[in-house]
């Protein structure tokens, strides 16, 4: 194996990692944000024990959030210093923006309303928590930015003596329609994981029978949000299909495995082959008109296919394969599509037994989502492979290829080291994040005690 | 003054705020095995940094995002020149970050024992790295005339490197010791003091060779300027100061001696950001490692709008929790 194929395992690894947490802290830092603005308002107790019920959870996943972005940020640096070196003036500047006005946000008041209690007022106390949501999500919204001019690079020129990339054009990167759709679709994402997450903890306690009274409620709250953004989501996601296949027509292509152009084109919801070498796949169930209707809005839409777009590359950017891994494209795509159809039907099927008003003994769907986080760490990792992945073989689309973006002075070995030693911590990392969200979300909600010795965790837990 | 000039001296000033700020969180880490003899005493001194370490280290993450935005070339060949060096790093960052979330997270103690144990080596380990890392800036490494590194992992190790990773770790347990001195009470504190006054005199030492050292080495000469020796007889003075009950005092000449030590670095480079030791016209500088100019006034009107907005907001969490914690604090928790 190359370097090249060791720092993108490496990238691919630490990143998917790293976003297992992100969507998790948005979403639960929105929705703690949200019952303690319910407890202000109403004063009721029970919403002031789930605040920190959940807030604790929330804490266990951003300490993880946090350190794993630092090897993202620096990675850059280490593996890709010829892509840094290239597109540094426009990249940079979207990650030194998300560190000057988000994740400063984010970090000084989370500290600020983890410790907090009985230190601040009630109200500063609650906007503390609504910083750190908006931080947290600001932080996304310039990564997200930054990765969408890596897919759609714009408000740039090339400068004539360096030949490289340079800023001309702000506003451009920051409205930059992969980002606007992209952006969107993550804060939908991150939305729907942490309602999933708050509604499989919640089902567990409800199905234990511990402290219905209080879990009925966060229940509640995750059911009313989850069908409606995740119904809305998938046409948000389809939406941005469109806006890629326009920009990225490979990505499009191969998440179909479409190698011949057609007009109109059906959707083949299993297929056999199909994959990198195989052109001819035999497609088990096909729609007909969905593959128009999804990349291009219209029912007779023409999608070009793999081949020809290869053909078009070629001429335009000289000899080479143009064709993204048609095997992971096809079916990143289906996992994405198929799991989120499934959290719509839990989340409709919750809001029936809502309905029924009998949520609280609805044994069979409290069972099933109990287990959902897991179907929502595998949707939120297969939309990414099917955006990253089909960004391939470019690291800035038409602008520089992968291959061309690595360290030269870092050694095959080198990254196998660090690609070792990041493993390993990481497997232990999940190991201790696992065991800890596992018993902080098994424990009772705490009690609510008299506000002024009212302090970070919820329960005198090392009381000596 | 050019506008790559001020990014140089933007990421000057972020460099030394992390030092400042997360150098005595570094510090506490190391320390508080030592000043807490129990539990209830480690927990006192974590606690005393509870709230404040995470928003520290963002300082380095803007430090470094400053970096690859102004200086793409600098970021590029630093950071891939440090590979394994920063692996190191960012491992010690990891565990330390989550040591501080996750210890008082279950009572039993060995889990206690374990985490204490990461913080420690954690946050001993990290400003040694990132210092060796700063001296190899201006010892200069093996960068050919494509500003690519083109040395191995040994060459990162030179005597004045180590000698700054040294000296950085001494001063961040100093500038610790004087900060749980301010921040805790009883027996912790008492710690605290007595630690300073013995850490003090070794930090001295190291920071005057240092920067004598890096007089020499960047061809100024021998002698230390005023605010060099100021900052020298600062950290003598932190000693005196802690003994006379002075803990605030203490703390601001300890952070006056941790600017003055970061910024050795940065002046002593200008208007080079990467010294090359294959002749001086592959020396990376402010100017042929600098972004456009559309980019860096960008980025020069969202810094000068919102850098003071975010010290604004952290020193108000400073003031929150300006008070000494007790035990009391720490067993209610």
């Amino acid at each position: 194996m190359s370097n090249v194929d060791l720092a993108r395992i490496q990238f691919a690894m630490t990143s998917i990692y790293h976003f297992i947490f992100v969507p998790i802290t948005i979403g639960l830092a929105f929705l703690t944000a949200i019952l303690q603005t319910v407890w202000h308002r109403t004063g009721r107790d029970e919403y002031l024990r789930l605040t920190k019920f959940f807030g604790v959870l929330l804490v266990i996943n951003v300490a993880v959030g946090v350190v794993t972005g630092l090897v993202q940020e620096f990675q850059f640096g280490m593996d890709w210093s010829a892509y840094s070196r290239l597109v540094g003036d426009v990249f940079g500047a979207p990650l030194a923006m998300e560190g000057l006005a988000a994740f400063f946000l984010e970090s000084t008041f989370l500290g600020l309303w983890i410790f907090g209690w009985g230190r601040l007022s009630r109200r500063i106390h609650l906007a503390a928590i609504w910083l750190v949501a908006l931080g947290a999500a600001g932080s996304a919204a310039f990564i997200l930015a930054a990765n969408s001019w890596m897919q759609h690079p714009v408000g740039f020129e090339i400068n004539a003596t360096t030949g490289r990339p340079q800023l001309n054009d702000i506003w451009a990167v920051m409205t930059n329609p992969v980002f606007l759709w992209g952006y969107t679709h993550v804060l939908l994402a991150s939305l729907v994981t942490g309602c999933v997450l708050m509604l499989a903890v919640s089902a567990w306690h409800l199905r234990k029978r511990s402290n219905p009274e209080v879990f009925a409620r966060s229940a509640k709250l995750a059911l009313v949000i989850l069908a409606p953004a995740m119904i809305f989501q998938m046409f948000i996601g389809s939406e941005l299909g469109v806006v890629e296949a326009k920009y990225q027509p490979m990505k499009i292509a191969a998440s179909e495995a479409q190698w011949t152009t057609c007009q109109p084109c059906s959707f083949s919801i299993f297929q056999i082959g199909g994959g990198n070498q195989d052109q001819t796949p035999t497609k088990i169930i096909e729609v007909p008109y969905l593959l128009s209707l999804l990349a291009t809005n219209h029912l007779d839409g023409q999608v070009t296919g793999l081949n020809e777009l290869n053909a078009q590359y070629q001429q335009q950017y000289g000899p080479g394969n143009y064709v993204p891994n048609v095997f992971i494209q096809y079916w990143s795509m289906r996992v994405m599509a198929y799991l989120a159809m499934v959290i719509v039907l839990l989340g409709l099927w919750g809001l029936w037994v809502m309905r029924r008003k009998h949520l609280e003994t609805a044994h069979r769907f409290l069972g099933l989502a109990m287990w959902a986080p897991v179907l929502l760490v595998l949707m939120n990792t297969a939309g990414w492979m099917l955006t990253e992945n089909g960004r391939q073989p470019w690291i800035v689309q038409g602008i520089m290829l992968t291959e061309n973006g690595i360290s030269p002075s870092v050694s095959t070995t080198t990254v196998a080291i660090s690609l070792t030693v990041f493993f390993l911590l990481y497997a232990a990392l999940t190991v201790v994040w696992l065991v800890l969200m596992l018993r902080y979300a098994r424990k009772a909600p705490p009690p609510t005690v008299p506000a002024a010795e009212d302090t970070t965790v919820p329960e005198p837990t090392f009381a000596r | 003054m050019t506008l790559p000039d001020i990014w140089f001296i933007a990421i000057a000033v972020l460099w030394t705020g992390f030092f400042i700020l997360e150098g005595f969180d570094f510090g506490v880490g190391m320390l508080h095995g030592v000043v807490g003899r129990d539990d209830a005493g480690r927990q006192m001194a974590v606690s005393s940094i509870g709230p404040l370490w995470d928003g520290n280290e963002v300082w380095l993450v803007v430090a470094a995002a400053a970096m690859f935005a102004a200086f793409p070339g600098w970021y590029a060949t630093m950071f891939s020149a440090l590979y394994l060096a920063l692996v190191l790093a960012l491992v010690a960052l990891i565990v330390r970050g989550m040591s501080f979330e996750y210890r008082n997270k279950d009572a039993h103690p060995r889990w206690r024992r374990t985490w204490s144990t990461l913080m420690t080596v954690g946050s001993v380990l990290a400003p040694f790295v990132l210092g060796v890392g700063l001296g190899d800036l201006l010892h200069g490494l093996p960068i050919g005339a494509d500003q690519e590194y083109a040395g191995t992992f040994a060459d990162l190790l030179p005597p004045y490197s180590l000698f700054v990773g040294l000296t950085f770790v001494v001063l961040c347990a100093l500038h610790g010791a004087t900060f749980l001195a301010l921040k805790t009470t009883a027996d912790v504190r008492e710690r605290a003091v007595r630690l300073t006054r013995r850490i003090a005199p070794w930090a001295a030492l190291a920071v005057l060779i240092y920067i004598t050292w890096s007089h020499v080495l960047s061809g100024k000469g021998f002698l230390p300027n005023v605010i060099e020796i100021a900052a020298v007889l600062a950290v003598l003075a932190a000693a005196w100061l802690v003994k006379e009950g002075k803990e605030g005092w203490a703390f601001t000449a300890t952070t006056f001696a941790m600017a003055t030590s970061v910024l050795v670095i940065f002046t002593n480079l200008y208007p080079r950001v990467m010294v090359s030791t294959m002749g001086a016209a592959n020396d990376l500088t402010v100017a042929n490692t600098a972004s456009g100019s559309y980019a860096l006034t960008v980025m020069t009107w969202v810094l000068v709008v919102l850098l003071p907005v975010v010290i604004l907001y952290q020193g108000w969490t400073y003031h929150v929790f300006r008070r000494r914690l007790t035990h009391a604090d720490v067993t209610d928790e």
